[in-house]
């Protein structure tokens, strides 16, 4: 996996700074009421990280490194699944404010 | 321009990036936020789908492995997705926090795995920047995935107080002087071909540390800990992304490590802490030992009277906290609102920013409830109001209502921001017993003239004021 090296030094230096300040701007406008999901869903986000399992264990050449790709794949899949039906479960549930419905339904708790 | 599987790669992974991005600016807005997971969602189903195609790229060593390779993936893929699913299915809204923390720590893990896997490659030829990112990268995963499965049991309940030896802080810079010692050498002595010892005595030495880091922490600066967790984890994706020359990682990794540090700082300004204050001060209970002598005494009162009370008022304000939802009794809540609201009656709720386990997770719990937004407020926009408020009610809340955090300059909550419920004309509490807050600060307020303390369950509590105020319907 010795991989051509195109992304080094200051380009990705760049794609550092740039994502960085995206991220700043995405929460820093947000209201507080929306916190708890858009940790779980940056939470959600960062589940990306099974993709990188994924390529380190098909390229495994051991079974050292067959068990700990399949351990980096088992955990990112889990951090991907998990954050995204959790998020998507508290979401469901931030109804757009209407003043003539306040009447919700009753969920059992 | 060939359509080769690399192609594909490249494009997938692009096009996962942007609707990362798009739809974390949807999710900052209640009204597209739905959609905005939706949106993410697909980019990671993209992503993933497109890094089957690694199948066509393989490097030479790998080949004779590769459809063992193949299969592991598919099913640790498979394994992992239908746990996580399963139980972020069952999961009760009480408990997401401790959730998002045990699948951030997955993603912790995820990310030194792809660094050990880095680290033990034999053939490997490394540079000492991508190594040293990989080493990095590892470190701070591993230390996300112990320290978020203690913030996990912590708040599950499955370890109960704080842990905390003589010394504590001595010991965990060792320990992390030791793990970064091990580090530099694997990095600029042994430039990355260390012997499989020692790299497994470095993550074991971060794993531990993340466990020393966590276990002193009190219960009631979690979030924040958790928060910090998920911005290390963003970070630790985003270096491994670098190592594997993988921009779809870099981009998601950073964005989350930058939206997750200003998470974190802004949970700690609105629990009046410092971040570096939660992790070393050890704050979170045992606190108040200094606290003055506090005069009065506490006032019981029925519940049935409180609702009557309230019946009769033109304006309620109703402050919720997390024993509210602890009991269940959100729902119960709505409904005993509902029929205050029927009779003319104004109700609002105020919502402290850390009621509840994180910022925002009471709006969650009071969703769950079907409680529509307008009348929820936030501390800012209410707390000019309880002086013209006949009653207010705190449900299960303690130390966000607090007024020792304006006056009492010994108390440890001393300086946060508070809601002013003792400014209303009456104050009705509904606590389950005569129990501390979750800082361990004796609260004023329950002493105080104007409050009258409601005792039991929340939600047996809810039920008993709505058949008072019925009965009184009916007595017509």
């Amino acid at each position: 996996m010795d991989l051509a090296t195109t992304l080094t030094g200051f380009v990705a230096l760049y794609i550092f700074m740039l994502a960085a300040f995206t991220g700043y701007e995405i929460i820093g406008r947000v209201p507080s009421i929306l916190h708890t999901p858009l940790m779980s869903g940056s939470n959600f986000v960062h589940g990306i990280v099974v993709v990188g399992a994924m390529y380190a264990l098909l390229n495994a050449t051991s079974l050292v490194e067959q068990i700990i790709g399949f351990a980096g794949v088992l955990l990112g899949a889990g951090n991907a699944a998990g954050g995204y039906v959790v998020t998507e479960r508290m979401l469901e549930m931030f109804k757009p404010s209407d003043k003539k419905q306040p009447s919700g339904e009753q969920k059992k708790a | 321009m060939n359509l080769t599987p690399q192609f594909i790669i490249d494009a997938s992974y692009f096009a996962a990036a942007f609707l990362f991005i798009y739809g974390l600016k949807r999710m900052s807005s209640p009204v597209t936020a739905r959609s905005g997971i939706m949106v993410a969602g697909i980019g990671m189903l993209v992503a993933v789908l497109a890094s089957f195609l690694y199948y066509f790229g393989v490097n030479e060593a790998a080949l004779p492995h590769l459809g063992t390779n193949v299969v592991f993936a598919a099913v640790a893929l498979f394994l992992g997705t239908a746990w996580a699913w399963w139980s972020g299915k069952r999961v009760a809204m009480t408990a997401m926090p401790q959730m998002v923390a045990l699948y951030n720590g997955m993603g912790g893990g995820a990310a030194a795995c792809i660094a050990a896997v880095e680290l033990l490659r034999t053939t490997a030829v490394h540079q000492t920047i991508p190594l040293l990112l990989a080493v990095v990268g590892a470190l701070i995963g591993a230390v996300s995935l112990s320290g978020s499965l203690i913030a996990w049991a912590k708040l599950d309940g499955r370890i109960n107080g704080v842990w905390r030896i003589g010394g504590q802080q001595i010991l965990n810079g060792i320990v992390f002087l030791a793990t970064l010692a091990v580090a530099i050498y694997i990095v600029f002595v042994a430039h990355g071909h260390a012997d499989p010892a020692i790299v497994a005595a470095f993550f074991i030495g971060a794993l531990i540390f993340g466990v020393m880091m966590t276990m002193p922490i009190g219960g009631a600066d979690m979030p924040v800990v958790i928060s910090l967790y998920n911005a290390f984890t963003g970070l630790a994706v985003g270096f491994e992304g670098y190592v594997l020359q993988n921009p779809a990682l870099m981009i998601a990794g950073m964005v989350v490590g930058s939206a997750g540090t200003l998470l974190t700082l802004l949970m700690a300004k609105a629990m009046n802490r410092s971040v570096s204050n939660v992790i070393f001060s050890n704050f979170g209970d045992g606190g108040g030992e200094q606290q003055g002598e506090i005069k009065g005494s506490q006032k019981p009162a029925e519940a049935g009277d409180a609702a009557i009370n309230m019946r009769y008022a033109s304006k309620v304000i109703i402050a919720p906290g997390y024993g509210l939802a602890v009991a269940q009794a959100q729902h119960k809540l709505y409904e005993f609102v509902k029929l205050l609201t029927d009779a003319g009656v104004e109700v609002k709720f105020a919502i402290h920013p850390v009621a509840g386990r994180m910022p925002g997770h009471m709006n969650v719990l009071l969703a769950e409830a079907g409680v529509p937004y307008d009348m929820i407020y936030d501390l800012e926009d209410i707390n000019g109001e309880f002086k013209e408020a006949d009653v207010a009610v705190v449900i299960g809340a303690n130390d966000t209502v607090n007024p020792a955090a304006r006056t009492n300059k010994s108390s440890p909550i001393y300086g946060m921001p508070i809601l002013n419920v003792d400014q209303a004309k009456q104050v009705y509490v509904i606590k389950r017993g005569q129990g501390k807050g979750y800082s361990g600060v004796e609260n004023e307020l329950f002493f105080a003239d104007n409050c009258n303390l409601v005792y039991g369950d929340a939600q047996k509590v809810m039920v008993a004021m709505i058949q008072a105020v019925k009965s009184l319907e009916g007595g017509h």
